[in-house]
């Protein structure tokens, strides 16, 4: 039996449930954690009617990111494993994602997982020729030491960076 | 202002964006080193990302317009695709630069700086459009180009200034391209009115912050830009160089074989 959608208890069991469906890319993060929720809405299938359907609104990382047509699949399948047949997801483009609204607990996952989170101060591309972001730190033995190797790494989000110390390379997950 | 004008200027975005777009993909496994090559691989990306926010936006509006103007008038729920793999060259409106050959890895990155130094102030601009969706795909591109600018310009800074060989064939790479740039302050007849309007940007207003940028970088590669020089234009009216035909025939090529194949 399809789950009849009707309140904010409805709502909040669809953001637990979307906080389930994992970045395909870096799969340590859910799509919640990385910020690409942007809002879940009930749309009344009648003005006054108890009934709804989900609407899942979502932004993209990058406007090149191969990943999306999968992230929204995903979301689709999850959800209609857990009972919501019909399900509206809709993309947006503005306000534009930024690394700002990743969670912090996703920051932390993300140092677990070896790639070092974007830094807490929006550090973002300037434009000065040779000019480098501030010393990323190394996700492995945590020094400051690091050297980057590449402003883009192996996805969009990332760059490549080695540590002087431990000598091991890693990615970074650039502010944006 | 027509239906007709905004699906061009719409267009002639999307166009610059996909085939710069499929030129640099044309890299990808190529690379002088696998760095490099990622990297290029991702600005292809960004930039057919942004085509295809403009495909998108386009099918839209063509979608919405009345029957007898409507362009296109073989597709009756036209798609992004269509419009990528079903148009001809004189139906593109990008600027000539964009279509130029790839030549040698320094011809590519001078390609991309005279782009992005264009593309980042276009999208500064664009960001204020009275168009919503146009503003908004601006505001989102307009970070990755700024990555894409860095990127680009300091390896025409170290090509140029580097050594004998790299300066010399840099100096035949701006030999190559310099006379497309004109093009990219020429606004076209769809996109006049749009600007007055405040939809497109008034090409006019952002040529000086693109000559200064690029007059500096030029100047820390040792590079000397040329005064006076004829300008080729056409581009953005469906006139092309024999370069985009060839482009267009690799690209295209599975769709027009198969129209509508998935895998």
């Amino acid at each position: 039996m399809a789950n009849t959608v009707t309140d904010n208890t409805t709502i909040q069991e669809l953001w637990t449930l979307l906080g389930e469906v994992n970045d395909p890319e870096v799969p340590v993060l859910s799509v919640v954690d990385l910020g690409i929720v942007r809002d879940i809405r009930i749309v009344k299938d009648s003005p006054g009617s108890a009934n709804g359907t989900p609407e899942i609104v979502i932004t993209p990382t990058y406007s090149g990111c191969p990943a999306m047509d999968m992230i929204r699949a995903n979301i689709r399948m999850h959800l209609l494993e857990k009972g919501f047949s019909d399900v509206r997801i809709e993309t947006v483009l503005s306000p534009a994602w930024t690394t700002d609204w990743m969670s912090e607990a996703g920051k932390q996952k993300l140092e677990a997982y070896g790639i070092a989170p974007p830094m807490p101060t929006q550090t973002v591309c300037r434009l000065e020729m040779f000019s480098r972001e501030e010393a990323i730190q190394c996700p492995h033995c945590h020094s400051y030491h690091t050297t980057m190797i590449s402003e883009f790494g192996s996805t969009a989000c990332k760059a490549l960076y080695r540590c002087e110390d431990c000598k091991e390379p890693f990615d970074y997950f650039k502010c944006h | 202002m027509s239906d007709q004008s905004i699906i061009d200027y719409i267009l002639h975005l999307g166009d610059n964006a996909l085939v710069l777009g499929h030129r640099n993909s044309e890299w990808t496994g190529h690379g002088p080193i696998l760095e490099q090559d990622i990297a290029l691989s991702n600005i292809a990306l960004d930039l057919i990302g942004q085509a295809r926010y403009y495909y998108q936006y386009a099918s839209r509006c063509i979608n919405a317009a009345d029957g007898a103007s409507r362009p296109f008038p073989g597709h009756e729920a036209l798609t992004e695709d269509v419009l990528a793999y079903h148009r001809d060259a004189w139906d593109f409106r990008n600027c000539l630069l964009v279509e130029q050959s790839n030549g040698h890895w320094g011809k590519t990155v001078l390609r991309q700086f005279f782009f992005s130094a264009w593309q980042f102030e276009l999208y500064g601009a664009l960001r204020h459009s009275r168009d919503s969706q146009l503003a908004a795909i601006a505001a989102k591109s307009l970070k990755e180009v700024t990555y894409h600018l860095r990127w680009s310009g300091e390896w025409v800074i170290r090509l140029g200034d580097g050594t004998e060989e790299s300066h010399t064939r840099m100096e035949e790479a701006l030999g190559d391209l310099w006379k497309y740039t004109g093009e990219l302050f020429v606004p076209a007849d769809y996109e006049k009115p749009l600007a007055l309007s405040g939809v497109a940007v008034d090409l006019a207003t952002i040529r000086p912050a693109w000559e200064l940028k690029v007059g500096e970088v030029l100047e820390a590669a040792g590079l000397e830009r040329k005064e006076g020089e004829w300008m080729q234009k056409g581009g953005k009216q469906g006139k092309h160089t024999e370069a985009l035909g060839y482009l267009l025939a690799e690209m295209q090529f599975l769709q027009r074989a198969y129209p509508g194949c998935e895998w």
